[in-house]
């Protein structure tokens, strides 16, 4: 039975874990998500499961590690000096492939920055982070609605590769509040079998042990060989994005997240002004749509890529679009959010130029 | 061909032998990587003897973080995590949440858990998290190979403190059990050491009671092994006991620092 409620990001997200059949939480309170900390203390204990408020970041992140590999449905929450601080146990998690849900609700940084919004962990969760060859699924929320639908999306991609998920997003959508629907989610149903989990050995199976460690590197090799098959199989399964108004657009804006509900409002302005402008919006941002933006930059004169940052996903759109078309950019840093009207300024500033084939960088010359 | 010797040997087979001593059935038939004289190998040995005792090898799970002791799963036969170094307590915490009725041990050395992990140590204490820490002081890093350890002991000189270790710059060896000994979260607090057999019973002992006392509910076990590193010391096997005596045991007297009273035990 679906619900309807009104509810903040964070709540919406809390919320949902609850309703995905989540076991353990393990937490820090950092703003601006602290209340999915709070929302998960009040409702999680009456319902049967376990929250925790740990010492750190880092203990948080090491008991997800440890009720992960015990079998259980798991999920920490934070803000990016938080997520930074977990950056080892998720490595260690990613090698020895356990499935959780992370989520980090990005402010700006770098260093200890701003509680306002931002998108300038981008690199952080799509291009590493910790160390070593591995990758997260990453999913991108642009409303309420999606904080919660990613939230039952994640757990289940993270059973079913057993990888860590995370869910990138901002304190923009987690503080506001929008209406959000919680659909029908059986968590029994999407009970995964664990027979690698620690459980205690019982005498008809032989021991189970999660580790990272191989000291041989022959082994090692296969090891990181076994987690690269899996990521190909990621990347051609998981791959998830959406358009807007793409079908005419001479213009194409890309953007994740908060960016995109701003690009969104920009396009709505650059069509009554006569720009057919339209938008892709990657919901992975890894794996990462390449192929169908590599597609649309064939269509299109010109990409504007919105970010709120110095420009970080604007790598990938440039990898996926192979110098097909200029590539702009518009982004604001350390909490400030781009207005529709800014970006549209930016637009009309750099189109014919960048219809003509000259760069952004000249045209500042 | 029926000579003495063989008339002997069937003489022997027919004696009926009463077993004395067996490998416990949860240590792995394996070659293990620690080096002669070290105490791994005999905490290893008493610590899969109680879990045979105790019937409970279902229901144990161990985790072993970053040390000499990494690889502990590779001679156990019991479920175990290898966790980040100094990360086993919160390991452990995760595990015991979602297994509250399980077993759950956490075999660490001192860098391990004086050092990089000290705030997991400490806080898994202060919640009272219902688990047994074995905790192995040997005043070293063994396991990368000698460097100086929180707990090494005044004046010793190890391959980062090769002017011996300088109270004034390098501060004073740390007391972790004595430490937690004083949280109201830590049930079981006891120093121990597995050097000759006096020591290694009462070191069972005190390890069986620990494991015993996690069906409870009251609180953290901690059972420190004071032990020894002949490689990391530069000693024979012998040598480095007779120093352990003499050097650690002076810092680190054997016996409970913590033990519960009568009414603590009713459960």
């Amino acid at each position: 039975m679906s619900e309807v409620k009104f509810m903040k990001g964070n709540e919406a997200l809390a919320e949902a874990a609850i309703r995905a059949g989540l076991d353990a939480y393990f937490g820090y309170p950092i703003t601006p998500q602290s209340e999915i900390l709070e929302y998960l203390a009040i409702h999680v204990p009456k319902r049967g499961g376990v929250v925790l408020q740990a010492e750190s970041e880092v203990a948080a992140i090491n008991m997800i590690y440890g009720a992960a590999g015990a079998g259980a449905r798991v999920m920490t929450t934070t803000s990016s000096p938080g997520f930074s601080l977990m950056q080892e146990g998720i490595s260690y998690i990613a090698s020895a492939q356990l499935p959780c849900l992370l989520a980090n609700i990005v402010r700006g940084g770098p260093g200890l920055g701003t509680i306002q919004p931002s998108q300038g962990d981008y690199f952080q969760a799509v291009k590493g982070g910790g160390h070593g060859d591995y990758h997260l699924i990453v999913l991108t929320p642009s409303t309420v609605q999606e904080m919660a639908d990613f939230v039952y999306l994640g757990f289940d991609l993270a059973d079913k590769y057993l990888t860590p998920v995370m869910i990138l997003t901002d304190g923009a959508l987690g503080q506001g509040m929008e209406k959000v629907t919680f659909p029908d989610y059986d968590p029994a149903k999407k009970k995964v079998a664990k027979p690698w989990a620690t459980t205690g050995k019982s005498p008809n199976r032989s021991k189970n042990v999660i580790t990272s460690l191989y000291l041989q590197p022959e082994k090692m090799e296969q090891i990181n060989e076994e987690l690269q098959a899996k990521y190909t199989k990621i990347r051609a399964n998981e791959v998830r994005w959406e358009e807007y108004l793409t079908e005419d657009a001479e213009v194409l804006f890309t953007a994740f997240g908060l960016g995109s509900r701003i690009a969104r409002k920009t396009i709505q302005l650059a069509r009554e002004k006569g720009i057919k402008a339209g938008l892709f919006r990657p919901k992975t941002v890894w794996p990462f749509p390449y192929q169908r933006l590599k597609e649309l930059a064939q269509q299109v004169d010109v990409i504007m890529d919105v970010e709120l940052n110095a420009g970080q996903m604007i790598e990938d759109v440039r990898l996926a679009v192979e110098g097909a078309v200029p590539v702009l950019f518009h982004g604001r840093m350390g909490g400030m959010i781009p207005t529709p009207e800014e970006v549209l300024e930016k637009l009309e500033a750099n189109l014919q130029p960048a219809q003509a084939g000259i760069s952004q960088q000249e045209v500042a010359l | 061909m029926s000579t003495q010797q063989d008339l002997i040997c069937e003489q022997i087979d027919n004696i009926k032998m009463a077993k004395v001593y067996e490998r416990p059935d949860s240590l792995l038939d394996v070659r293990m990587h620690y080096c002669p004289g070290c105490g791994h190998t005999t905490t290893h040995k008493i610590l899969m003897e109680i879990v045979d005792e105790l019937q409970i090898k279902n229901e144990v799970i161990g985790v072993a973080p970053v040390g000499c002791s990494v690889l502990a799963y590779d001679y156990l036969d019991i479920d175990m995590q290898q966790a980040a170094h100094g990360r086993a307590t919160a390991v452990a915490t995760g595990i015991k949440a979602v297994q509250p009725d399980k077993y759950v041990f956490t075999y660490q050395g001192d860098g391990d858990l004086a050092a990089i992990g000290t705030a997991e140590t400490i806080h898994s204490a202060n919640r009272g998290e219902n688990f047994l820490i074995v905790f192995i002081n040997n005043g070293i890093y063994g396991m990368t190979g000698g460097q100086m350890a929180p707990t090494t002991p005044i004046g010793e000189k190890t391959a980062t403190s090769p002017y011996g270790r300088d109270r004034a710059t390098m501060g004073a060896p740390i007391d972790i059990t004595g430490l937690l000994a004083q949280l109201p979260g830590t049930f079981y607090a006891t120093r121990q050491s597995v050097h000759d057999a006096k020591a290694v019973r009462k070191a069972k002992k005190a390890l069986t009671k620990a494991f015993q006392y996690q069906k409870l509910n009251k609180g953290l076990c901690i059972v420190e092994i004071v032990s020894n590193c002949p490689s990391g010391w530069k000693l024979t096997p012998y040598e480095s006991n007779q120093w352990m005596i003499e050097h650690m045991m002076s810092l680190y007297p054997p016996g409970d620092v913590k033990a519960p009273s009568k009414e603590d035990l009713q459960s």
